[in-house]
């Protein structure tokens, strides 16, 4: 079937089976393999994408479903000139990844974070509960907690 | 996967007569279930027909003494409507605790309510609350939608549409959840309505079910003192890697003990 859909603001037609994933679509048909396929059952994250402006699990959702709707994935964050969104910043200086696998969908969670809290308290608990869709077998959490944080509480950047 | 066909009807009455019109087909309404089950193999719909862009199927309605959720409302949207958090905030915590957020931006109280599976958490609020489940046909009263292990009152090609809760003046929602999927290994959800109290739990056993029990006992004394003698029989709970049926049976009380503290 041929869909037609907005990925990172560009326009694409692209011919699928009705059973493609999202993910699928993206990988392999667009070639946009920042978007990390870990454990194909929607529970640890690492595809995690926005349809619309929510994040969801690209691994559990058909190319078919997200047909004439708007996606970003992680190569439509940074700035056009290549630079680093500051949250993608904040987690290199608070050392946010160590392999890096989950890093695009951690990227993609903390980007809602910090656009539904950027005007309310925010504290530890919260971060965490909002990162319960995100698996990183690395750090332990707590540094990718903090790179939440320190943007939170430092970034006068506004989204 | 194995294929199938998809289609995406834009109103109730269309999104029936494909289904008829197909073999075997198969709704989808946020797929946070069914997804997986295909990727498993462990359906073959020749026809999935997406619900999402029925736009009647979306909305919430807060009166005075109901609340009305479209079966395709997000766990998220009800989780933040200012109107169910106001009328009926149980409600808005129980979604508040589904999975993780990517899973409730996409999955769906009508999708869960049909799927009844034992662990989910709405069946405890419906049970509780005294809801009625509006469909493409008729209306159910939830005493009688709910028949067992992932089996509903539905029928073949019927559409779940609407949920009504009729407002109480206290409820509280306690679960013990699995760590890595959310869901409940037990959840107590109880409601007083009128010196009423109403003690459903979800996740112990094959299908959502009350203690009437623990009922009638806090109608009488409003305390966890009241009820520390009742123990539901593990005969008929559920036993898996994740708890034994005793374990289950000893979280029942727990849960509603905390419901109960919350609530006095």
């Amino acid at each position: 079937m041929q869909i037609s859909l907005v990925v990172n603001n560009k326009l694409e037609s692209v011919d699928v089976e009705p059973r493609t994933l999202l993910v699928d679509l993206l990988r392999e048909k667009l070639g946009l393999t920042g978007t990390h396929v870990g454990c194909d059952t929607s529970q640890c994250g690492a595809c995690t994408v926005h349809l619309n402006s929510e994040a969801i699990k690209s691994c559990t959702i058909l190319a078919a479903q997200a047909a004439d709707q708007k996606i970003t994935t992680i190569e439509g964050v940074a700035n056009q000139d290549g630079s680093l969104h500051p949250i993608q910043e904040s987690f290199r200086n608070n050392h946010g990844l160590q392999c890096g696998f989950c890093t695009p969908g951690m990227i993609m969670t903390s980007l809602k974070i910090i656009e539904k809290y950027k005007e309310k308290k925010v504290n530890e608990e919260i971060i965490r509960h909002e990162l319960e869709g995100n698996f990183c077998r690395c750090t332990g959490y707590q540094s990718i907690v903090d790179s939440i944080s320190d943007y939170l509480e430092n970034s006068s950047e506004k989204l | 996967m194995y294929n199938f066909n998809y289609k995406k009807p834009s109103s109730i009455s269309e999104a029936k007569s494909i289904f008829s019109s197909c073999d075997d087909a198969s709704y989808i309404a946020g797929g946070m279930t069914l997804i997986p089950t295909l990727k498993q193999r462990l359906a073959m719909p020749s026809d999935l027909i997406d619900l999402s862009s029925i736009s009647e199927l979306k909305s919430i309605k807060v009166e005075e003494e109901c609340i009305t959720v479209g079966a395709m409302c997000s766990h998220k949207q009800i989780s933040e409507s200012d109107k169910i958090r106001t009328a009926l905030p149980a409600l808005s915590n129980l979604a508040s605790m589904i999975g993780d957020p990517q899973v409730r931006n996409r999955g769906t109280i009508g999708g869960s309510v049909a799927n009844s599976d034992p662990s989910a958490d709405y069946p405890a609020a419906l049970l509780s609350l005294n809801a009625k489940i509006y469909t493409s046909e008729r209306t159910i009263d939830v005493e009688d939608f709910f028949i067992g292990l992932f089996e509903t009152a539905l029928n073949e090609g019927e559409i779940v549409t609407k949920i009504s809760f009729p407002i109480c003046e206290k409820a509280s929602y306690k679960k013990f959840p699995n760590p890595a999927s959310g869901y409940a290994v037990v959840g107590a959800f109880l409601s007083m309505k009128n010196d009423i109290i109403r003690v459903a739990i979800t996740g112990a056993g094959p299908k959502v079910f009350r203690i009437k029990q623990m009922e009638e006992k806090l109608s009488k004394s409003f305390s966890t003192d009241s009820i520390k003698d009742i123990v539901v029989s593990h005969d008929d709970l559920n036993s898996d890697l994740h708890a034994s049926s005793e374990y289950r049976s000893h979280l029942i009380n727990v849960m509603v003990n905390r419901a109960v503290l919350e609530l006095t």
